[in-house]
């Protein structure tokens, strides 16, 4: 699969870095979109557009941490 | 899935009901060994996946091993129907008084299956029932309650069989209806049943059909039989195209993407749910349109799975536009597949607006969709157009000018 057409996700770099929120992000994903890495959060760009956009992303990490964007809606944010 | 008839003389033989002495043969020696075996006259029948084994000269009969050998030489070089004969049946020529049907049948419109008996055997069931439709006994019953002998008692009675005959027959339409509960049977058929001149009945055919979903469940029941894994059983081999259907299905456990069927006009079509993509396809051909395809699509598939099967359908030769269609009830989300098919426009660098003739799939996450298909520029129609509709659309669409 090529790059994401529909959706894109950007975690703050802070966040980004806790081996603990990117274990929970990696968890919750019902589409695998995170990755737990030695880094911190990884984002896996062949499932991007896979995303369901349940929001339990969003609920695991510190508000506004992480956003999924719509990509094919004015790049209108999830939940906001 | 289909069974020759050597595997259905085994099944029915594994339900307790009587069969004539039998054995399956791969070469003239073999069918010479079976036909000493049963040391008598004997029957050598093709064992072939298709009908009219009789007229294509698929039946033989021997009076001796010998010549059970010879017919079985010439009977296993003939093609019937486009089929080479897995093998042949030897079978021992029974001194047949009567010969009645059994059968028992999955009935779509009942949601049951329903046992059939008639007196008049050896012929084509549905030639009884139009032309000697008081011949002919009927009788459904339960999935899910047990299965009782005296509902097989009251369908051979009903045609006016009484005494030993009937007491005779009650076991084997009995087993006949288990049969079909336990191995997940559409079609459990013994034509003829044979009545012996010592009033014994023996099945002297049989046919069995097996639901296709029910494979994995009845493996051991196919092990038994020698029914490899790879072995489709269907009415004709699958496609490149259909296997490749199957793939994309294979993918992953999420929804359906797949059941492809390879037709050879220039709309693909993306169908499905609940139904849906029968309706569908019988749609586009009433309104003058030459499908491409038939498949199925519903259960929340993957985007990746929308993609792949959308992807398939527009690479296939001939196909000039594809229309994704569904009715609402499988509730299947609008937004991810309008993802995959767009997704599998853009990444064979077609324009979607140009290529997808039209979108129609009402019901869950409809807003989402609708705004992914309004950025692609894609026509989409919501639940206040009928399927006959948009397939109306499509086809006008196609019929307009390909791109």
């Amino acid at each position: 699969m090529s790059a994401a057409l529909f959706i894109d996700v950007q975690v703050k770099e802070s966040v980004a870095r806790d081996p603990e929120i990117a274990a929970k992000l990696a968890e919750v994903c019902p589409v695998d979109i995170f990755r737990a890495g030695p880094g911190g959060v990884e984002i896996v760009q062949d499932n991007l557009d896979e995303c369901v956009l349940c929001q339990l992303c969003l609920r695991v990490a510190p508000a506004g941490s992480v956003k999924v964007i719509k990509l094919y809606d004015d790049g209108a944010v999830l939940g906001a | 899935m289909r069974f020759f008839e050597y595997e259905s003389r085994a099944v029915v033989a594994k339900a307790g009901i009587p069969v004539t002495k039998h054995g399956f043969a791969r070469s003239p020696e073999e069918a010479r060994t079976v036909a000493e075996q049963i040391a008598g006259p004997v029957v050598i029948k093709s064992q072939v996946l298709t009908g009219g084994r009789m007229k294509a000269g698929g039946v033989q009969f021997a009076d001796n091993p010998d010549e059970a050998a010879r017919h079985a030489e010439h009977v296993l070089d003939l093609e019937i129907n486009g089929h080479m004969p897995r093998g042949v049946l030897v079978d021992s020529r029974a001194s047949v008084k009567h010969e009645y049907y059994a059968g028992v049948v999955w009935d779509g419109l009942r949601k049951q299956p329903v046992m059939l008996f008639s007196d008049m055997g050896g012929i084509d069931i549905e030639e009884v029932a139009e032309q000697h439709p008081d011949h002919v006994a009927r009788a459904h019953f339960s999935t899910t309650r047990p299965f009782s002998d005296w509902q097989a008692k009251q369908l051979v009675a009903s045609l006016g069989i009484t005494g030993s005959a009937l007491n005779r027959l009650t076991p084997i339409i009995a087993r006949l209806a288990q049969l079909f509960l336990r191995y997940d049977m559409t079609l459990a058929e013994i034509n003829p049943l044979g009545e012996l001149e010592d009033g014994s009945f023996v099945a002297l055919d049989a046919h069995m059909d097996m639901e296709n979903e029910a494979r994995p469940r009845q493996k051991a029941l196919l092990h038994e039989l020698g029914v490899g894994d790879e072995e489709t059983r269907q009415a004709r081999e699958a496609t490149p195209f259909e296997l490749a259907g199957e793939e994309v299905d294979a993918q992953d456990h999420r929804g359906v993407a797949g059941n492809v069927t390879e037709f050879d006009g220039n709309l693909g079509l993306v169908i499905g749910a609940g139904g849906g993509s029968l309706t569908l396809f019988d749609a586009v051909r009433a309104h003058g349109g030459q499908p491409a395809n038939y498949c199925e699509i519903g259960g929340n598939p993957s985007v990746r799975k929308a993609c792949g099967l959308a992807k398939l359908v527009l690479q296939k030769p001939g196909v000039d536009k594809i229309a994704v269609m569904m009715s609402i009830v499988s509730n299947t989300r609008v937004d991810i597949v309008a993802r995959g098919v767009i997704k599998a426009c853009v990444e064979l660098g077609y324009d979607p607006a140009e290529k997808i003739a039209i979108f129609r799939i009402p019901g869950a996450w409809e807003d989402e969709g609708f705004k992914i298909l309004e950025k692609y520029g894609v026509e989409y129609a919501d639940r206040s157009v009928s399927l006959h509709g948009a397939a109306k659309r499509a086809v006008e669409k196609i019929q307009g000018g390909a791109s």
